[in-house]
C-alpha cells in the first residue's frame, strides 16, 4: 500500500506570530534581514564586552577558538587562514550566525540593532569599512565580502569520478613499497589519563586544524 | 561462604593465584600443563544478580575498555568538538547507541519532548506544528544508515597523525533508523512549485542550520525518532533529527525544530564558513553532500593489535558509500603489490556499513595492510595521494582515502604512509 497518498490531516496551522518567534534566518539576498541598524563604535563596546574573550580583542582568537579577522589571501597558502574577511563569501551569514548561536553558551540574547553593530564592527575589524561606518537594513545588501566569488559547486562527479572508476591493479602493482611517514613520530594521539593529554594539547596545539 | 565447608579452592586461593595449584592438587592430577582458568571458579559456585539488578543492562565491566573517546586539542571546548566511536572493538555492522560518535556544536540539548515542536512553513500551502504525538501517527519506515562526519579522517590530509582507527576513522555510526519519510511531513504542509530548497534546523542553543535541496528531502529523507528500536539518545538528537542518507553528517539535523521551504539556499555559516573544502588554488567547493566509498581495517589496527602470534589471523573492516552499496572490498598485506578480494559478510543495503573479512595465514613477518573499497555505481577508493594531487592539503572534509597500517613482527600496528 502506497505511503500516504493524500495528507492524512495531522498537525495544526502554524499561526504567524509562532512563526516569527522562530523563523530568524537569513539570506545573502536580505530575506529575513530584520530593521535596524548599529555603528562600528557600538560594535566595538559590544564585541569587547561580550566576544573579546574567545575571539581576542582584534578577532584574532584565543586559544583554538575561531579567528575571525585577517588572513586576507592566504588561502593559496600552506596554512591558509579562513575568516570572514579571507573567506566567508556573504555578509548576511555573519548576522545570521551571530544572531542564531552567539555569544556562545548565551545565544539569542542580542537584540536586532546589536548584531548589526557587531556585524559592522566586525567588518571594520576585516579593514573593510571606515571606523564611521553604520550598518542597516537598508544597506546591508550593498556591503559585500571579498571572497564571494571563490566558490564553486561539488564538482567531484566531473574532476574525479573518471579517474576512480578505473579498474584497478590487483598483481605486481608496483616494484617495492617504503614507508614515507609514521603517526608514531608526531605521537599526538591520546593516552588514557588526563595528565598525559593535557602534555600532548601542549604538543599538538601547532599541529593540525581543527575538524570542524 | 567460608574455607571450611568448601569442597573445592577457597575464593581466597583463587584472588592469590594459588587456585590453580590447589585445583590440580584436589584432584590429583598435578601438572605444569594444566590451565589455571581449568577451575572451579566463583561464577561457577556463588549465585549471580537476579533480573531486578540492571533494568538497563550494560555491558560486561571486562568491556571498559570499548568506548567513546575523544582527543581534546583538537577543538577549544568540549561543548563544540566530536568523539569517536571504537571501531576497532566492533563487529558486525550495527553500531550500539551508547558508543555512536557524538559531535555537537553546543552541547547536548535537553529536549523535552512534552515542549518540543516541529514547525513547517515557508513556501508551503499550510504552515504546520506538529507534537511528537502527531509525527508517531504518520506511516514510518525502518532504514539501516551510516551517518558520517564530513571531517572524519580530516586530520590526515597531511599525513599519519593520530595512531589508531577510532580516531583516524571514528566519526562515523551506523543503526537502523525508524522514523517518517521527510516527503509525507513535508506533502502534510504542501510545498510550493517555487519550493526548490528546505532549511533544516535544530532545536540546541547553535540552532544548527543547513540547507538541503527539495529533490533530496523528497528521495530518502527521514525524519526519525528511533535508532536501533529504542527512542534516540539525547546526544543523538532526542526526540528526533534529520536523517539524510549517504550525505556528510552535519546535514542530519538533530533536535530538529523547523523545516522552511525556500527557492534559494541559505548559504548559512555550516555551509560556507564551515563544510566548504578549500582547494589548492584557493577556490573552494560548496555543497559537497555525498560521503564517497571510503573502508578501514578495523584489525588489525593500532588500538587492535595481533597478539596470538604467527598463524590463522582474521583480518576485518568496515567500507562504505554514500551512493550506493559495496559489492566488493580489496585487501593487501604487502602495501598495495598484490590484493585479494576480501569476503563481505552481513547485509549489504545502500549508504550503510558493511563488513568484510581476510582470513590468512600470518608468517610473522611485518605487514602493509590496505583495504579499498569499490562501490555499486563503480567507483574505487581512491589513495591518499591521488586524492591530494586534485584536492591539496587544505580541504580539511570528505578524505576518503586509502588507510595503510604497518604491523610489524611483534604483531603492533602502526598509522603509516608508504610509497
Amino acid at each position: 500500500s502506497p505511503l500516504a497518498a493524500e495528507p492524512l490531516g495531522l498537525g495544526r496551522a502554524a499561526t504567524p506570530e509562532e512563526i516569527a518567534l522562530w523563523d530568524i534566518d537569513v539570506r545573502p539576498d536580505g530575506l529575513g534581514l530584520p530593521a535596524g541598524s548599529g555603528d562600528v563604535m557600538t560594535g566595538d563596546k559590544i564585541y569587547t564586552e561580550k566576544c573579546s574573550a574567545c575571539h581576542g580583542v582584534f578577532g584574532e582568537g584565543t586559544g583554538r577558538w575561531p579567528v575571525l579577522a585577517g588572513g586576507q589571501g592566504s588561502l593559496s597558502d600552506a596554512r591558509p587562514v579562513k575568516t570572514i574577511g579571507s573567506y566567508w563569501p556573504y555578509l548576511s551569514t555573519v548576522y545570521d550566525y551571530v544572531n542564531r548561536a552567539m555569544p556562545f553558551g548565551n545565544a539569542q540574547s542580542l537584540t536586532h540593532d546589536e548584531v548589526y553593530a557587531i556585524t559592522a564592527y566586525l567588518l571594520y575589524l576585516n579593514d573593510e569599512v571606515d571606523e564611521d561606518f553604520v550598518l542597516s537594513s537598508d544597506n546591508f545588501a550593498e556591503a559585500r565580502l571579498p571572497n564571494e566569488e571563490a566558490f564553486k559547486p561539488d564538482d567531484r562527479a566531473e574532476v574525479e569520478f573518471a579517474a576512480f572508476k578505473e579498474e584497478p591493479c590487483m598483481t605486481e602493482c608496483k616494484p617495492s613499497v617504503e614507508i614515507t611517514m609514521r603517526a608514531a613520530v608526531l605521537d599526538v594521539t591520546p593516552e588514557e589519563t588526563a595528565a598525559k593529554a593535557a602534555a600532548k594539547a601542549e604538543e599538538a596545539q601547532a599541529a593540525e586544524p581543527t575538524p570542524e | 561462604m567460608t574455607d571450611e565447608n568448601q569442597t573445592g579452592p577457597s575464593r581466597r586461593a583463587f584472588l592469590t593465584g594459588a587456585g590453580a595449584a590447589a585445583a590440580g592438587t584436589l584432584a590429583g592430577h598435578a601438572s605444569a600443563q594444566t590451565d589455571p582458568a581449568i577451575a572451579i571458579h566463583p561464577w561457577m559456585q556463588e549465585l549471580g544478580d537476579g533480573v531486578d539488578a540492571a533494568p538497563y543492562g550494560m555491558p560486561s565491566p571486562h568491556e571498559a575498555d570499548v568506548k567513546r573517546r575523544t582527543v581534546e586539542w583538537l577543538t577549544a571546548d568540549p561543548v563544540s568538538s566530536i568523539n569517536f566511536t571504537p571501531l576497532h572493538d566492533l563487529d558486525g555492522t550495527i553500531t550500539p547507541n551508547g558508543l555512536c560518535f557524538e559531535r555537537h556544536h553546543s552541547g547536548v540539548a535537553r529536549v523535552d519532548p512534552a515542549q518540543h515542536r516541529l514547525m513547517i512553513h515557508g513556501l508551503v500551502d499550510k504552515p504546520l506544528v506538529l507534537t511528537m504525538e502527531d509525527l508517531k501517527r504518520f506511516p514510518r519506515q525502518n532504514h539501516v544508515y551510516f551517518l558520517e562526519c564530513a571531517a572524519n579522517s580530516g586530520m590526515e590530509w597531511r599525513g599519519s597523525q593520530l595512531n589508531g582507527c577510532q580516531f583516524t576513522h571514528g566519526m562515523i555510526h551506523n543503526v537502523m533508523y525508524t522514523g517518517v519519510p521527510l516527503r509525507l511531513v513535508l506533502e502534510e504542509a504542501g510545498v510550493k512549485p517555487e519550493g526548490k530548497w528546505l532549511l533544516a534546523e535544530g532545536a540546541d542553543a547553535a540552532a544548527m542550520t543547513r540547507s538541503i535541496p527539495m529533490e533530496k528531502a523528497l528521495d530518502d529523507c527521514l525524519v526519525a525518532f528511533k535508532m536501533n528500536g529504542e527512542a534516540l539518545r539525547p546526544e543523538q538528537g532526542y526526540p528526533v533529527r534529520l536523517v539524510v542518507p549517504g550525505w556528510e553528517g552535519n546535514m542530519w539535523v538533530k533536535w530538529l525544530r523547523r523545516l522552511e521551504v525556500g527557492d534559494q539556499p541559505w548559504h548559512h555559516r555550516e555551509e560556507t564558513s564551515k563544510y566548504t573544502d578549500l582547494m589548492a588554488d584557493g577556490v573552494a567547493r560548496r555543497f559537497t553532500w555525498e560521503m564517497d566509498a571510503k573502508s578501514v581495517i578495523t584489525s588489525p589496527s593500532p588500538q587492535a593489535p595481533i597478539t596470538h602470534g604467527p598463524g590463522p589471523t582474521v583480518l576485518t573492516g568496515l567500507a562504505w558509500s554514500g551512493r550506493g552499496t559495496i559489492p566488493r572490498v580489496d585487501v593487501t598485506i604487502d602495501g598495495g603489490i598484490t590484493w585479494q578480494e576480501a569476503r563481505m559478510d552481513g547485509p549489504s543495503t545502500p549508504k550503510a556499513l558493511h563488513r568484510f573479512y581476510y582470513d590468512f595465514e600470518w608468517d610473522g613477518k611485518p605487514l602493509l595492510l590496505q583495504s579499498r573499497a569499490h562501490d555499486s555505481t563503480g567507483y574505487v577508493q581512491p589513495t591518499k595521494d591521488a586524492l591530494r594531487e586534485i584536492r591539496g592539503e587544505n580541504s580539511i572534509y570528505h578524505n576518503n582515502g586509502i588507510q595503510t597500517w604497518a604491523v610489524d613482527a611483534d604483531g603492533k600496528a602502526e598509522n603509516v604512509e608508504i610509497s
